[in-house]
């Protein structure tokens, strides 16, 4: 006999679709089916089965092997790291819940660490741009139902977020798009011919890193100024053709993705379209989305808003104030520039999308990294935690890419002794707190006094 | 067994009826009691103010779009060269911010003045879930959230087909769904024209495509809400706020509880509730003209006994404007041009964040100030009247203090009416130089403790200091036979002497005393109607069809509120 | 003047945060006074002493004391003459980031580079910068609208991206060329580059003075030309190419005509 769980999240990417049914055993071991995903959610239930999963935590020894120990040794040794360590970096967070990264910034906050996650290669660049001129956005809800006009700027979600097109973007029938795909018109900007370029109506094909001249352009065209026969490998006549498309929709959305965010001028760029967008409002309605990558890594800035105040690179190492500043205190800077001591990767994989400059300071410092799966990063770490995984072996809440927070659900028990990153990160908190009453010390700094005049 | 004895202490308390007896208050497990044995912990509280534990009406502290400002105003904690994000008191967390502080800061700070209930004014429903976990995590105050339907497509085709028995189905499903206190109702059809870029500026304007009137849409509020016998009123922000001219819609807005009588157990008298009056108490043609009207607002609010308002007072201060009054903050945000946040929910709501200074300098933000004082000093009824800043709009909570000292000093009010550059310009266009009237502490119980709690349908446990209520009592160092004035005065309110939550200590001269002394509650209304197939149809279908999420997920579950105050009507 | 002599015991390992390092701290305090002042690497405390040797003559006010930094490793301390008032410090090396950030009065000459964020929001007084400067010089905090409002910024070397960001007054001349992003949302201010501007001068800016002596790479779409004219810049008289934008950018009236960015290039 089988079950079947219905209404699952897709704990991918930040389309977060919630809407996948998951035969199981019934012992509620053995994932058998996934319906509604795409290839790659599909993937991510359906491998959870195979051999090989790491169950123990594991040790690197002098000789650089890894050697299994007990979640009560990796626990006492995370914390000791963390105490020791003038400035731990927390690093990751965009694959685990809400929970674990409300535990996990606690810590954080007892041993002085900086709190940054993957928005800091990702879409950093983009919280950099709202912070300075804001942002006109709306729920995947409302582009479903109004929007007659999208465009597609330096995205391409026919890969990277499968199902966006079909739930939300291009071919749904909402409330006053009953005509779907029909109705709308999709224009996608983009400095080659990608399969999202194929399915639009209009393609404007840039030189890339001339993102930022063309929406100045853009805004130029719309305030009715002239400007230059071409910009940045474009004529000004499909400049003005595409202005004029968007004034005669009713609703625009424009959705973006890393081509904007990191090429030449990173947060500039969304600047400028965020103004752009904001521009259009005087003539219809217009709003714009990021395309975010790792399905919470919204959820992490949202935690860290609430409880520090800013979306990413939350510098806490004095321990009595929450400071941030991009280009100082996100995780690439402060490995490039030597300025941490200790590493925590969570749920996330450095190793592989960081500059390799970064990556080498990490493996050169004391890490410790939390997954479920062996990555690079857990081949370069001197402690690797497996947990559970979250959306399949544990619940808990994850923002999508509109900020919606929608409930994951588990579908199969985890591996049995596996903790989840929540409690893990309670358990070491737990015993950093023993540690400093076992030293007699009120906080991280005062131990590390101690341990400093004690050498 | 805590036990506490508060003796000697000044009382003001409507519930009770004490206008600054000397009293002793008696905590015993939580609750208000008439005697402690001798074993009871004494505090000292001669010479000193002892009132309830006090509760905003208004505030907007948890949720998507004070997120959003948190995360777009990195200055907001980084103000002008300081760094206004510190570790104040030896236990707590990092607090941090001054216009939209973390939440950390948020219930330190209420604790420190006394505050045991926040009302989190506006929560979309699609948002719940976080505004729920922001509230989880807010520590020490007792908070609950009222979800908006004055932009609802289901309560548009319910109310414009008269089909009440349906809205009131649809809302006690949605108060279950989403943990929600209550109907806010903001820029009625307003939200929903902006969704097209549109809006509706007077109470006859019709919703594009619903043909629904602003109007209607507030009669059909208060008629399911009494239907539902819910704990407080409708809790409205109605059309056209922060227009020159706008107090004739506002007038037209109030006029429509008229008709209406309160339905509930709970001793609310109140049929609607006008929130933050003095964005709408504008009168003027224009930002050259622009003058109060606070006395025609008020003259009104004074004769209808079924309205409760609540004062919107600004505070002269940077602050971040945030409200699901979309357009509005597009017109904000034209005007001065600051950074512009907005969020459309499906079918729901719309909202925007837009920073904003109110500079003493600038003619109509001290017109605005002098309106929000007038505002509680015209008020007959202070069981009617609440104070506050609708925090961060007018001004951030933390400001609270100042403006209980502007109104009980005529002299600290004054002098700063005075100051202006403009001051006989402003004082042309204002009343506030003509009023002599200065706020009482008796009042100020009524107006931030026993008022607000009636209003809410909370009074049989909170706002006042009978036995059986909660244990919430705070003790200012204020001598009511030798009152301090202006900013010693603020200073007291600031930083109570003593503050007790659900009967434990957890702030002792202003100082919070531990991280998570106390545990916080989540209230919410469950309203329980017959079941109704036709409305679970039509969730069923909109779900499927038009909602970005399955009805599945929707709910907010348990554990986002693990410790719920359940409200059953 | 009094100057007070501080001197790196050693290189730090991190960084060193050392925003006790201007006149305003060390006025009317006592060699010894000076010494216990903190500093700090991360969440270990420090005092100025445990890093530096303090030698000289203390006890001025601010606007009287000098503070002569050296090294080794000043290119490892932050915030050296950060909300500086009055006064004068000379960093004898590179200095790390936020030198002379949110400064208001005083002198503060590096003679080396200076890391990024230097300069950031700076209100009033006199920076000079031997060196080169990396990103973000004079301009404004994360979020915040009101950037560099007063004060002179001269950078004899070159200069990165972002340059005045948010500018709102004051002047900044670099001496060397700069990268990208010159002037960006400008509202006031004058920027002097003597040599080239790599791209995007002048985006979205509503107000004040960009003058660029040896071309831009790509100019902004958003500019146009509408003159040429002689103008004396920093002692030296050119003819100029005179550009007014950013056009796609909403631009404010004053007395009812509408306010332009300048941009001036040099005529060949």
């Amino acid at each position: 006999m089988t079950k079947t769980i219905k209404n699952v999240i897709c704990t991918f990417c930040g389309t977060l679709c919630d809407d996948l049914e998951v035969d199981v055993t019934d012992d509620e071991k053995k994932i058998l089916q996934v319906r509604n995903a795409c290839a790659i959610g599909a993937e991510k239930y359906l491998h959870v089965g195979n051999p090989g999963r790491v169950v123990v935590p594991r040790m690197r020894q002098p000789d650089g092997t890894y050697k299994d120990v007990s979640y009560d040794e990796a626990i006492d040794f995370a914390a000791k790291t963390l105490l020791k360590a003038k400035k731990p970096l927390f690093y990751g967070w965009s694959s685990t819940n809400c929970e674990a990264i409300s535990a996990g910034n606690v810590l954080a906050e007892k041993t002085g660490g900086v709190i940054d996650n993957c928005a800091t290669v990702c879409h950093g660049s983009s919280l950099l741009a709202i912070q300075d001129t804001g942002v006109p956005s709306c729920t995947l809800g409302e582009v479903k139902n109004r929007a007659d006009r999208i465009i597609f700027w330096g995205c391409n979600p026919a890969h990277a977020h499968p199902r966006h097109m079909s739930r939300y973007s291009i071919f749904p029938r909402g409330f006053f798009t009953a005509k779907g795909q029909k109705g709308r018109k999709i224009i996608c900007v983009d400095c080659r011919e990608t399969d999202t370029a194929k399915v639009a109506d209009t393609f404007v094909r840039i030189k890339q890193s001339y993102d930022y001249e063309i929406i100045d352009a853009f805004r130029t065209v719309l305030r009715g100024e002239e400007i230059p026969d071409e910009v940045g490998g474009v004529p000004a006549e499909k400049i003005k053709e595409v202005i004029d498309i968007l004034k005669s929709g009713r609703f625009v959305t424009l959705f973006f993705g890393m081509g904007l965010t990191h090429t030449l001028g990173r947060n500039h760029n969304i600047d400028e379209a965020i103004n752009f967008i904001r521009d259009l409002n005087d003539y219809t309605k217009a709003v714009l989305i990021a395309m975010r990558g790792h399905y919470n890594v919204t959820g992490a800035g949202q935690v860290l808003g609430w409880q520090y105040g800013y979306p990413f690179a939350c510098d806490l190492s004095r321990l009595t104030v929450a400071r941030h500043n991009p280009g100082e205190t996100t995780s690439v800077d402060l490995l490039v520039r030597h300025e941490v001591d200790a590493c925590v990767v969570i749920a996330s994989d450095l190793a592989a999308h960081f500059p390799f400059e970064a990556t080498r300071t990490m493996a050169s410092i004391p890490t410790i990294t939390i997954d479920p799966h062996i990555s690079m990063s857990t081949e370069l770490s001197d402690l690797h935690i497996p947990v559970a995984i979250v959306g399949v072996e544990v619940g808990g809440c994850c923002y999508r890419m509109d900020n919606v927070p929608i409930e994951t659900r588990k579908c199969v028990d985890a591996p049995e002794g596996v903790l989840d990153d929540e409690e893990l990160f309670n358990r070491i908190s737990k015993r950093v707190d023993e540690i400093l009453a076992e030293n007699g010390v009120q906080d991280a700094s005062e131990y590390l006094a101690k341990i400093e005049q004690e050498s | 067994m805590t036990e506490f004895i508060i003796k000697n202490g000044h009382v003001f308390d409507a519930v009770t009826g004490q206008k600054g007896d000397v009293a002793d208050v008696c905590m015993k497990d939580g609750k208000i009691v008439d005697k402690v044995s001798n074993s009871a912990t004494v505090i000292d509280a001669t010479g000193k103010t002892v009132m309830a534990g006090a509760l905003d009406v208004h505030t907007h502290v948890a949720g998507p779009k004070v997120n959003l400002g948190r995360w777009y105003r990195p200055e907001d904690k980084f103000r002008l060269g300081e760094r206004c994000s510190a570790k104040i008191d030896p236990k707590t967390k990092i607090e941090g911010g001054f216009s939209i502080p973390t939440v950390y800061k948020t219930g330190y700070e209420y604790a420190r003045m006394g505050f045991a209930f926040l009302m989190e004014a506006a929560m979309p429903p699609l948002y719940s879930r976080h505004t729920h976990e922001e509230i989880r995590d807010t520590p020490i105050v007792d908070e609950a959230a009222m979800p908006v339907f004055g932009n609802n497509w289901f309560m548009f085709e319910y109310l414009k087909n008269g089909e009440i028995d349906n809205a009131a189905a649809y809302v006690a499903w949605m108060l279950r769904q989403t943990k929600g206190y209550g109907i806010k109702c903001v820029n009625p059809g307003g939200s929903e024209a902006w969704a097209w870029g549109l809006n509706c500026m007077t109470v006859n304007d019709p919703v594009p495509y619903f043909e629904i009137t602003p109007k209607e849409i507030i009669a059909g509020l208060i008629t399911t809400n009494e239907e539902l016998h819910l704990p407080h009123s409708v809790h409205l922000h109605s059309n056209n706020l922060g227009n020159p001219g706008n107090f004739q819609t506002t007038l037209d807005s109030l006029k429509i509880a008229e008709d209406f009588k309160p339905n509930n157990n709970l001793g609310r008298k109140t049929v609607l509730h006008h929130t933050h009056i003095q964005f709408h108490s504008y009168g003027g043609t224009g930002w050259g003209d622009f003058e109060s009207k606070s006395k025609e607002v008020m003259d009104y609010v004074n004769k209808t006994p079924q309205i409760s308002i609540d004062t919107g007072s600004v505070t002269l201060d940077e602050t971040t404007t945030m409200t699901a009054d979309g357009p509005f903050e597009y017109h904000l945000g034209a005007l001065n041009h600051l950074k512009w946040g907005n969020v459309d929910v499906e079918l729901e709501t719309s909202s925007g964040v837009v920073p904003y200074v109110y500079d003493p300098k600038v003619k109509v933000c001290d017109i605005q100030w002098a309106i929000g004082l007038e505002v509680p000093l015209f008020a007959a009824d202070p069981m009617r009247t609440m104070i506050t800043t609708d925090h961060p709009n007018a001004g951030p909570f933390t400001r609270y203090p100042r403006l209980y000292a502007w109104l009980m000093d005529k002299k600290y009010r004054d002098d700063l009416l005075n100051s202006f550059k403009y001051a006989t310009k402003v004082i042309d266009a204002t009343y506030l130089a003509e009023i002599d009237r200065e706020i009482s502490l008796y009042e100020l119980s009524q107006m931030t403790r026993a008022g607000p709690a009636q209003v809410l349908g909370l009074s049989g446990s909170m706002g006042g200091l009978a036995p059986g209520m909660n244990a919430n009592v705070a003790v200012y160092n204020i001598n009511p036979d030798n009152m301090q004035k202006g900013i010693e005065l603020e200073n007291a309110f600031a930083k109570s002497a003593y503050f007790f939550k659900d009967g434990v200590k957890v702030v002792e001269n202003g100082v919070v005393l531990e991280a998570d002394p106390v545990v916080k509650k989540t209230y919410w209304v469950n309203a329980k109607v017959p079941e109704n197939k036709q409305v679970m149809h039509d969730i069923n279908e909109k779900f499927l069809k038009y909602y970005s999420v399955s009805l599945g997920n929707y709910e907010v579950i348990d554990h986002y509120a693990p410790h719920q105050e359940i409200i059953e009507v | 003047m009094k100057t007070v002599t501080i001197k790196l015991k050693k290189v730090p390992g991190l960084y060193l945060e050392c925003e006790s390092v201007t006149p305003d701290k060390f006025a009317g305090k006592s060699l010894d006074a000076i010494a216990a002042l903190p500093c700090s690497e991360g969440k270990s405390n420090y005092k100025l002493g445990d890093w530096f040797e303090i030698s000289g003559s203390a006890g001025a006010t601010a606007e009287e004391t000098k503070i002569d930094v050296y090294g080794p490793g000043t290119s490892k301390c932050k915030y050296f003459g950060a909300w500086m008032s009055a006064g004068e410090v000379v960093i004898n090396g590179t200095a790390d980031m936020f030198t002379g950030s949110w400064m208001t009065g005083g002198k503060l000459h590096v003679k080396g580079d200076v890391r990024s964020f230097s300069g950031l929001q700076m209100k009033g007084g006199e920076m000079l910068i031997d060196g080169r400067a990396w990103n973000y010089l004079g301009a404004a905090y994360r979020g915040d609208w009101r950037g560099m409002q007063g004060g002179l910024i001269r950078v004899k070397g070159d200069a990165g991206s972002d340059l005045g960001t948010f500018m709102n007054g004051g002047t900044i001349i670099v001496e060397g060329n700069v990268d990208i992003h010159v002037g960006t949302h400008a509202e006031g201010g004058t920027i002097i580059v003597k040599g080239k501007a790599h791209r995007r001068v002048g985006g979205q800016m509503v107000k004040g003075e960009i003058y660029v002596f040896k071309g831009c790479d790509v100019m902004m779409p958003g500019f146009k030309k509408i003159e040429e004219r002689e103008i004396e810049v920093d002692g030296e008289k050119h003819v100029f190419n005179v550009f007014i934008g950013d056009l796609g950018e909403r631009h404010p009236k004053s007395k009812g005509e509408v306010v332009y960015g300048h941009l001036y290039t040099l005529k060949e």
